[in-house]
């Protein structure tokens, strides 16, 4: 059996180390992806008004967050901030801005979306038979809308776990960063680390996103 | 504003008039619904005749002339809508039920929240107006394992439910497969039996001539005539109705033979 270099996992703490480093990868994304669902669904609820202003504000606002790479948002928000403002943002508030906007940004055009899609007639004859407009939304509109927002919205989460591993450019110690750590450190005593520190990466990321598209897909599923 | 209520008059539209921008869809009109009658509104289609039942719920605002339900206005964006829309029940051309509810659902969800009724009392009286309609098995169903007609007969039920004071018929057969417009046209049939104040768009002339108290042919966004069935149908007045009428009979000219 080929050397895969598994056993530097078990030297020390090093299995923790990952652990936690995942840890941070995750706490940075629970906290973004909460901030970018209640604040992408107003934002997206408020698209619906036929305000020029927001609209012209919220598109403006997309565009600039789809079209910048994720990396360059980070390394304006932590180290662009700090000389232009002096603002000393930790790499870990740092990274959980950048991901709040960028998840808000994506979140409100999906719950935009998901709004649109209820056809008018739904409000109307949920309207004829008398309800109050926001029965007509909690009752009608929301539920329908919400079916169609949970696939769309796993897919952002996963994508925003996923994403966080890019943060270790703005010296956040998370689980690749721990890796590379670790990898480093026994390259003289264990050269094949790479592998097995990688693969084992590869596999708690598998671990933390799986049962979330599975749990998707089940939901999915049951209101399809 | 205290208003004392006409007796026997459920609806009355007054002087109606509706544009969209230019547009005139629908021009002075007035008509008086009383109680238990069958009113059928018929016409070329763009004469407005849907347009006329979205404004008596006041689905679309209306640029003069109003409507009254039992002497009550309804005016749109008026505070007391929902409690009137609570007494005219409407149903449309597409069903319109909530795909994410099921059938029992979908008609329980206004008696229930609307008009604050207990859910036992609703389930109780949901389950005997299905199984009144032939679809007692059909209440855990969804709407999207039910044939149109199906779903058509849930949409009356789920009016009917809110004890509507007067049930308005958005052509409920048009979107409907021709063997399933009869089951749906005898669900409407047997209310008109049992006194129900309706007002009834339809293309089907048949069922028109058999419902109808009172026929109104519309044209322009007017009332071009109106009467009797037998008035209407045998003997219509106008040309415009003579003509209207015509379209809905078939007669071939002798065959000429082919020529090379």
């Amino acid at each position: 059996m080929p050397d895969l270099g598994l056993d530097v996992l078990f030297k020390g703490k090093n299995f923790a180390r990952l652990l936690g480093g995942l840890g941070i990868a995750l706490r940075i994304s629970v906290i973004a992806i909460l901030v970018s669902v209640v604040l992408g669904t107003v934002l997206g609820v408020l698209r619906q008004r036929e305000n020029l202003i927001l609209k012209a504000f919220m598109r403006l606002y997309l565009e600039v967050i789809r079209i910048m790479p994720q990396l360059v948002l980070l390394f304006l928000v932590y180290f662009g901030t700090t000389r232009s403002f002096g603002w000393d943002l930790s790499g870990e508030t740092a990274s959980v801005i950048v991901f709040s906007l960028w998840g808000t940004a994506e979140m409100s055009d999906l719950v935009r979306g998901a709004l649109s899609s209820i056809p008018g007639h739904q409000y109307e004859s949920a309207a004829a038979l008398g309800l109050k407009k926001t029965q007509v939304y909690l009752y009608v509109v929301l539920p329908q809308a919400v079916r169609r927002l949970i696939p769309l919205s796993i897919n952002l989460i996963t994508r925003m776990i996923k994403t966080t591993s890019l943060v270790l450019m703005i010296g956040v110690v998370e689980i690749l960063k721990v890796a590379q750590q670790i990898i480093e450190a026994n390259r003289m005593n264990s050269p094949n680390a790479a592998f097995g520190v990688y693969l084992t990466v590869f596999v708690l990321y598998f671990l933390v996103c799986w049962p979330i598209s599975v749990l998707a897909g089940k939901l999915e599923k049951r209101w399809g | 504003m205290g208003v004392r209520p006409v007796p026997g008059i459920v609806l009355e539209i007054s002087h109606l008039h509706k544009a969209y921008g230019q547009n005139t869809v629908i021009e002075d009109l007035s008509l008086t619904v009383r109680e238990g009658e069958v009113i059928v509104i018929v016409g070329p289609s763009g004469c407005g005749k849907s347009t006329l039942l979205r404004c008596i719920n006041a689905l679309e605002s209306n640029q003069g002339g109003e409507v009254r339900l039992h002497g009550e206005p309804v005016l749109k964006g008026s505070k007391n809508l929902p409690e009137i829309r609570q007494k005219i029940g409407m149903v449309f051309q597409n069903y319109e039920l909530f795909p994410h509810m099921t059938v029992l659902d979908n008609i329980m969800l206004a008696p229930v929240k609307a008009q604050g009724r207990k859910k036992s009392e609703v389930r109780e009286e949901a389950l005997a107006l299905l199984k009144r309609v032939g679809l007692e098995t059909k209440a855990n169903s969804f709407p999207r394992q039910l044939s149109g007609g199906q779903k058509q007969r849930t949409a009356i039920v789920r009016a009917l439910c809110m004890h509507p004071d007067i049930l308005l018929f958005d052509e409920v057969t048009a979107a409907l497969d021709p063997e399933m417009v009869r089951e749906v046209l005898e669900v409407i049939l047997d209310l008109a039996n049992q006194g129900k104040t309706m007002l009834v768009v339809t293309h089907e002339m048949q069922f028109a001539r058999a419902i109808a108290d009172w026929v109104v042919f519309l044209d322009d966004g007017r009332i071009c005539e109106e009467g009797t069935p037998e008035e209407f149908f045998d003997h219509p007045k106008t040309e415009r109705a003579k003509k209207f009428l015509n379209t809905f009979t078939f007669e071939r000219k002798a065959r000429q033979p082919k020529t090379i």
